[in-house]
Formats: structure tokens, C-alpha cells, sequence
């Protein structure tokens, strides 16, 4: 049973209890900081004890339902195991007590850890450099267009247009798009798989790349990859690798072999790195020879029996993230790497589309399975028929949810009504997959029994249903806290006292 | 009297003259659920038949909306900004997205009633 839900530390705030007291600031801020800028109050920290404090954020950290505590089979997330050996090698203090504006010299192992992953990455994917800026893998994707865009400048061909499957995952649209390109959508034929035939008639010399995830986001292998790239590169253009699915493939194939020419990976995906609370994540961007001089500034080089950045590099499309991307991440990563070596990676991946086939195979009875024949990780069920209907793939989720397992993702991809799409790792016990299923049992005979009471779940949480349409049509954005009576509220005076604690409600903004 | 057409991305047509008026298909509608943001064009702007116009957006997901005419807009739906839901309640009434001046032939590829129930029919 879980808490009930935990005020605010705002709320809970008294007036009473001293003002936190923070730290001396490190920079002389009365110089640097000009005087319109520079605040006339202190900031409204809440005023708690340091055990309510600690209670305070053991019980938030008790209301997670996270993957240390629950089965998380969130398709296309990939949420496997975070090892804590990981965890105990980015704690090291010549990692962690590192600052970015240290001297090269005294950064050398840090330097050759970044170097040793990028050989690591390279070989595994089959490209020839990768730059571990990026900070997540809608980044990895943005960056990478921005090169394949770079490249095709600097040969003066214009070049407008990406192509983007029909199954995609909303992130490569969005990327192109934010790269400036205009995205063209292909169809995926009756097998789940991109009709090449469309894919034809896609292509041309307008066409800067095209974005393939492999296996696709349905988890099926696209089998037409090798002629798919031949036809992208017949046309000039550049084939991306969306790396999300790379959990099936690691030392079995390499997207490099298949023709990709840029290939981003996300190390809180398939290299154990935590997905927290949203991030830090790492998306890694490899590219093959002839992308390589666009890569973001500065890469490091093996130089003379040491390490060190290289900022020369003229046709670099200039720094994609302060410093050198979530450097924590890239421990872990490597930890794991090395961990598991080559031979660990390649079972890894057989594991993990052997605990998806088993899965698949499981739930057939269960749920619509719309694309017949094997998977590779994952696998996307269809809850559409179901109680004949009578509940939705929401409804599961919830149901799942009430019982202590975190929900498939839901609803994606859109070429499939009420998706279900399941990923369950090769981190997961037989054991866990089972009582999966039999979860899954549960509620389907719920939902035939007494739908209603399937859509009243969950129950035992301490959120029940949200109201999802009033959530998006009246967005909630801001929450205004109530000012202390103390000399802080009365210092300024242009604030109201006593405003109300309810949240206001901020229209949606309108394009 | 309008004549009615449908697309196979589930817009719908009413034609009187020179001028179109444009919705998404009750079917349109069932699929997305609960229709929480448009996106609509400026008045004024040039569409050619197929274009992308705008995009409508459910708790589920957001969709691109298809021109099925070539034409120019000549007004949209500003009541849909405060109340979307009309979208879902009334889509071949109130909500309506926009009327288009349209140019040229109508053109192929426009279903009649019987052509889009077969077509919504095999979507399902």
C-alpha cells in the first residue's frame, strides 16, 4: 500500500523554522551581476526542519513506481536493469570530483575513458566516430540531421526533404522538423515493415535522409534493409539509424554493415545508464567516414601516448551541449560495457528477443496480435478486442498498474488501435514474466466480468484516474505559493500577501 | 444543396459552388477520442490538394489534417479554440474547421458515401 500523496515542501512550509541558510556563493556575483538583474528579496525557500525535510523526500521517493521496485515493460524504453557496480564507478571521485574547466593534463583518464567508449561504440554499431555530446536521443537525432544537413551544404546541394516511416517514434518527425526539413511520410506494407514500393516513390534527389529504426517500432526486423539502403544512397542521400531498438541487435548485426550513415544510441536504453526522472540521459551519435568532419566540437584524440580535445576541426557544426555531455552517464555505460564484453552484449540481446517471443507467445490467447510470426525485443499487442471492447488498452494499463506492474507503453505506434506494446528486457526473470501473464489474466477476466470495475482501477494508488482531456484543454502551469507575513513578503511590495495556494489555471497557448 | 465528399484520411467536403467547408469524419473523430488542440491555417493562405493545414490533437495523438481541395482559406473555425470538444460532438456541424475558396477542378481521389464507409470499414 502506498502513501497517501505527499504535500508540496512549500506547503508544509512554517513560518516558525529559520530560513534554510545556503552557502557562501563561489563568484564574487555583486561584480558580475548587474543591478536590475539581482533580486530585492531572498527567494521563498520552505521553511522545514531537516527531518521533515528527509521524511519529506523519502516519502516522494516512495511514491515512485519505478523500475527499482516494479517490472516496467515499456515498449521502446528499454528498462533494464540499472547495475549498481555502475553506479559505484561513476562515484569514483577522479570522475566525480572532476570540474570541466580542469587542464587536459589532469583530466587524462577521464579523457581516455571518453576515448575508449567511443572505440567501444564504434565497433559495436560499425561506425567510424561517435560523439558522446548529445544529452538524450531526440538530441542524438537532432544532431545527427544537423550534420547529414552541414554535409549537404558544404557540397552545395539543397536537399529539403526526410523521409520518416508511418511507424515511427514521434521523435524523428519532430527532430526533423526542428532541423528545418520537411518530413515525408512512408508507408509500412500489410507485414508491418516499410513497403519498399513507397519508399521508391518517396525518394529523390530532394530527399537529405531517410530515418529507419531497426527492428521497427512494431519489433520486427526490416528484412528489406540492405535493398532500402541502396535505393537511399542511389538518390544521394543519407540512411539514419534510429538507435532506441538497439537492444535486439548488439553483437549479432551492425547498422553500419546494413548501409546506415548515422546512427544514434541511448546509453540509458541499451547501455543500463538510469532513464531517472526523465534524464540525464546520453544519445551518442556515430557517423561513417565521410560525416565525420561535421561532428560537434571538440571530439577527443589519442595523441602521443595521451589524450586530448580537438577544437580544430573547421566543418564541426559547432558544440551541441555544455562541456562534454552527461560525463556520468558515459562511466556507467562503460562500466557495463566492459562488464559484460562482447560475448555478454550478444547474449544480452539474444535474451532479451527471447523474453519478448516468450511474452508474445504467452498473451496470444489474450490480447489481438496484429503482425503474425516472431519479434525481435519487443512486441505490440492490440487490446481493441478485449471484453469486445468494452475496455480500452488505457484500461489495462491501469489495471496493471493497480497491481504492481508498470504499464506497456500505450497507444503507440498509431498504425495499430489500442497498442499495447510490450518490452520486457533480458534482465527479467521467467518468474517476473509469468506473474506478467497472470496479471494479464486478471484482467482480462475483470474486464469481461464487471468492465466498470476494470475502469475505476487503480485504487490503491494514491492517484486514481486523471482527467487527461480537462489536463490538456485547461493545462495547470503554475503553482504560486503563498508568501510568508515575515520581512521577506514585506520587502516586496509589488507581490500580493496572503495570495491564494491554488494552483491557477493557465489557458493552453494557442499556435 | 451541398454535395458531400470524403478523403481516405477521413476529412470530409461539403461543395456548393466554388466553396468548400471541412471537417474530420464522425469515424475521424471515434478514432482520435477526446480532441483537446487545432490547429488551424491563416486566412488567406494558398493550399494545394494534399497539403498538410493543420493538425488536430487528441489525449491519443496528434494527426495532421489533409487539403483535400486546392484553394484558398477563406475562414476557420475560431469557436473551436475555447470548445474542441465540438469537433468530437458535432463533426459534420459546429465543428467544422474551415471553408476554402476552391481552385481548379475538385479532382480525383474524393470518395462519395458509399466509398468511405468501405474505406473506414477496412480501417477498423
Amino acid at each position: 500500500m502506498k502513501h497517501a500523496p505527499e504535500p508540496l515542501s512549500f506547503e508544509k512550509s512554517r513560518s516558525g523554522v529559520a530560513p534554510p541558510r545556503l552557502p557562501e556563493a563561489g563568484v564574487p556575483s555583486r561584480a558580475t551581476v548587474p543591478d536590475h538583474h539581482r533580486r530585492r528579496r531572498a527567494p521563498e525557500l520552505p521553511r522545514l526542519s531537516e527531518p521533515e525535510l528527509l521524511r519529506h523526500y523519502s516519502r516522494l521517493a516512495a511514491l515512485n513506481f519505478s523500475i527499482s521496485e516494479h517490472f516496467y515493460p515499456l515498449g521502446s524504453c528499454t528498462m533494464k536493469y540499472n547495475p549498481v557496480a555502475n553506479e559505484e564507478a561513476a562515484r569514483l571521485p577522479g570522475f566525480a570530483q572532476l570540474h570541466p574547466y580542469q587542464e587536459e593534463a589532469s583530466i587524462q583518464g577521464a579523457l581516455e575513458l571518453m576515448w575508449r567508449l567511443e572505440q567501444a561504440l564504434c565497433a559495436i554499431v560499425g561506425v567510424d566516430r561517435v560523439t558522446l555530446q548529445p544529452a538524450a536521443g531526440a538530441h542524438g537525432e537532432w544532431t545527427a540531421l544537423r550534420m547529414i544537413q552541414a554535409f549537404f551544404e558544404s557540397r552545395g546541394e539543397e536537399r529539403p526533404e526526410v523521409i520518416v516511416p508511418d511507424s515511427a517514434h514521434g521523435t524523428n518527425p519532430a527532430s526533423a522538423a526542428m532541423c528545418g526539413f520537411s518530413v515525408v511520410q512512408v508507408r509500412s506494407g500489410a507485414d508491418g515493415r516499410v513497403d519498399v514500393a513507397d519508399l521508391h516513390s518517396k525518394l529523390s534527389a530532394r530527399t537529405a535522409a531517410l530515418m529507419l529504426t531497426n527492428p521497427n517500432t512494431l519489433g520486427l526486423f526490416e528484412k528489406e534493409i540492405l535493398a532500402m539502403a541502396a535505393a537511399v544512397h542511389a538518390v544521394g542521400a543519407k540512411l539514419y539509424y534510429d538507435g532506441a531498438n538497439l537492444n535486439a541487435l548488439m553483437g549479432i548485426c551492425r547498422p553500419g554493415d546494413m548501409g546506415f550513415d548515422a546512427v544514434h544510441l541511448n546509453l540509458h536504453k541499451t547501455f543500463t545508464t538510469p532513464h531517472g526522472g526523465g534524464g540525464p540521459g546520453a544519445g551518442p551519435v556515430g557517423v561513417k567516414v565521410d560525416l565525420a568532419p561535421f561532428l560537434p566540437r571538440p571530439t577527443v584524440e589519442a595523441e602521443g601516448g595521451g589524450y586530448r580535445f580537438d577544437f580544430d576541426r573547421p566543418l564541426s557544426i559547432g558544440r551541441v551541449r555544455s562541456f562534454y555531455g552527461n560525463f556520468g552517464m558515459l562511466v556507467r555505460a562503460y562500466a557495463y560495457i566492459l562488464a559484460m564484453g562482447s560475448d555478454g552484449l550478444a547474449q544480452a540481446s539474444q535474451d532479451a528477443v527471447l523474453a519478448a517471443n516468450y511474452l508474445r507467445k504467452r498473451v496470444e490467447h489474450l490480447l489481438h496480435l496484429p503482425y503474425a510470426g516472431y519479434c525481435m525485443h519487443e512486441f505490440v499487442a492490440s487490446a481493441g478486442r478485449v471484453a469486445d471492447g468494452r475496455v480500452r488498452a488505457l484500461d489495462i494499463a491501469k489495471g496493471l498498474l493497480e497491481r504492481g506492474i508498470h504499464a506497456p507503453t500505450v497507444y503507440f505506434p498509431l498504425i495499430v488501435p489500442e497498442a499495447l506494446m510490450i518490452e520486457p528486457t533480458e534482465t527479467e526473470s521467467k518468474a517476473t514474466l509469468d506473474t506478467f501473464v497472470e496479471t494479464l489474466v486478471e484482467i482480462v477476466e475483470l474486464a469481461n466480468s464487471d468492465p466498470a470495475a476494470l475502469r475505476g482501477e487503480p485504487r490503491s494508488l494514491p492517484i486514481s484516474r486523471l482527467d487527461e482531456v480537462a489536463a490538456a484543454r485547461q493545462p495547470v502551469l503554475r503553482w504560486s505559493p503563498t508568501l510568508d507575513s515575515g520581512e521577506n513578503a514585506a520587502a516586496d511590495r509589488s507581490s500580493p500577501q496572503g495570495a491564494p495556494r491554488q494552483p491557477q489555471a493557465v489557458p493552453a497557448p494557442t499556435a | 444543396m451541398a454535395q458531400r465528399y470524403y478523403t481516405e484520411t477521413h476529412e470530409w467536403i461539403d461543395l456548393e459552388g466554388d466553396i468548400a467547408t471541412i471537417g474530420i469524419t464522425d469515424f475521424a473523430q471515434a478514432q482520435l477520442g477526446d480532441v483537446v488542440f487545432l490547429e488551424l491555417p491563416p486566412t488567406g493562405k494558398t493550399l494545394a490538394k494534399g497539403d498538410a493545414f493543420g493538425v488536430v490533437e487528441s489525449v491519443k495523438a496528434a494527426s495532421d489534417l489533409y487539403a483535400p481541395v486546392a484553394g484558398t482559406v477563406l475562414e476557420v473555425n475560431k469557436a473551436l479554440t475555447d470548445s474542441p470538444e465540438s469537433v468530437n460532438q458535432d463533426p459534420y456541424g459546429a465543428g467544422w474547421l474551415m471553408r476554402v475558396r476552391v481552385e481548379g477542378d475538385v479532382g480525383s481521389g474524393l470518395l462519395d458515401e458509399a466509398g468511405y464507409r468501405a474505406v473506414s470499414e477496412q480501417a477498423h
